[in-house]
């Protein structure tokens, strides 16, 4: 039974992660895409601590779930206000 | 099959997902994202790899560290550069490209 | 049709990858049976780089292996990846000044934000101090805490106080520097003293590392909040208090 837990903590893990990221390639919704992606960086984050590399854990929750989803959603942001296409060259 | 060999192989699959999703997308930020999963994919083939033995590795611990700031630094300097694209163009694509996703 | 054949090839690189992965040795330089087949010169060689890093611990000045390869073993790396988020900075600061010029309006952050960012920034930078000060012998280090220190960067942004704080300029530019600035006069520093390019004397690693971890907190923090901000603003209601 204690040899089967972590495997299954890791299996879950992994397969959330596989999810996640499929989803977040697939959504329709970019915004959708960007909240799913953040949720990918925190499921990183938790990869990490199972790998035994806390440094990387703190990096990734704070720069890779917390600075880059700010950036991403500063993006959105900006492509929903509507904008004329031009004409391309 | 240890738990680092299990993660390096999460790595690999996220990487051809990311790979899949950039070539797949021709919306900017969406390959900005896909280009992100792929990087990720890579730090656990990095970590994971090192680690197969069971024993914690410090040395690709401090390389994928320094590997996310530089992704960190890098999204935001595409990020900048399609939203200035929007700006003069109103388009998100590339130039040749259609916007179907 | 094509997206298929994408997909189809996108799958036989991840099988072939997955195999190659499957088909390494082991941990090697820890095997026995590897061990004993190899002897003498050869053996001290495949000694692996964890069990390198636990042996000179004690001569690079701090007790956290991921620190000791980060600023000391490794320094060179370090040393050049700040100098790719100065690159990235540079960049943004470019395409930023090529833009048109965007009107200013000044936005009013509301109660609930304002009222976070009163009690959250002094605890981040709190924070922030710890975190640079823990990486010598626990997980932490500059590059979580300049992490941090952009996050309260991005919050007070978000609450329109930033440019009051942190106008465009010559302190602004110079504490984007200071982090390379002082890695790299300290790299070069040492070669004076007859040592190689950052090997750091044994008895001032220490003290050489806090300070470099120290600036390149301030810089990364800066750089990061720097590439947050410098995002150009959507051209149809105005800037946002940028500049």
């Amino acid at each position: 039974m204690n040899d089967i837990l972590p495997w299954l903590y890791d299996s879950l893990i992994a397969l959330t992660l596989l999810w996640i990221a499929w989803q977040t390639l697939s959504t329709r919704d970019l915004f959708k895409a960007v909240l799913l992606f953040i949720v990918f960086g925190l499921l990183m984050a938790l990869a990490w601590v199972r790998l035994q590399a806390p440094d990387l854990a703190l990096a990734e929750a704070a720069i890779g779930a917390g600075l880059t989803g700010a950036l991403l959603l500063d993006a959105v942001g900006h492509l929903r206000v509507p904008r004329r296409p031009g004409p391309r060259k | 099959m240890t738990g680092g060999l299990f993660y390096a192989i999460t790595g690999v699959l996220l990487f051809c997902l990311g790979l899949y999703g950039f070539i797949q997308h021709a919306h900017l930020l969406r390959r900005i994202l896909a280009f992100n999963i792929m990087g990720s994919g890579c730090f656990l083939v990095l970590v994971g790899l090192a680690q197969r033995g069971g024993q914690v590795d410090p040395v690709p611990h401090a390389l994928v560290l320094t590997g996310i700031v530089v992704a960190v630094s890098a999204t935001a300097f595409a990020l900048i550069l399609m939203r200035q694209l929007y700006v003069e163009s109103g388009h998100c694509t590339l130039p040749g490209e259609d916007e179907e996703s | 049709m094509t997206r298929t054949l994408i997909a189809l090839l996108c799958l036989g690189l991840a099988g072939m990858l997955g195999w190659a992965l499957w088909q390494l040795p082991g941990d090697v330089g820890l095997k026995s049976d590897l061990q004993s087949e190899l002897q003498g010169q050869v053996q001290a060689d495949i000694v692996g780089l964890p069990a390198l890093v636990a042996a000179h611990l004690d001569q690079s000045g701090v007790r956290h292996p991921v620190t000791a390869v980060l600023l000391n073993f490794r320094a060179y790396d370090t040393l050049l990846e700040i100098g790719v988020l100065l690159l990235a900075v540079l960049g943004v600061l470019a395409v930023r000044h090529a833009a048109a010029p965007e009107p200013v309006h000044p936005q009013r952050a509301g109660a609930v934000l304002a009222a976070l960012v009163h009690l959250a920034v002094p605890l981040m930078v709190l924070v922030a101090g710890y975190l640079l000060w823990a990486g010598a012998h626990q997980p932490g280090g500059a590059f979580q805490a300049g992490a941090v220190l952009a996050g309260a960067g991005v919050l007070l942004r978000l609450s329109g106080r930033l440019p009051a704080l942190l106008p465009p300029g010559f302190w602004l530019r110079a504490g984007l520097l200071l982090g390379f600035a002082v890695f790299l006069v300290i790299a070069l520093g040492v070669t004076r003293g007859g040592h190689e390019l950052l090997a750091y004397p044994v008895q001032q690693a220490g003290g050489l590392i806090l300070a470099i971890e120290a600036s390149l907190t301030l810089s990364i923090g800066l750089i990061l909040v720097s590439l947050f901000v410098g995002a150009p603003s959507p051209p149809e209601h105005g800037g946002e208090a940028s500049e």
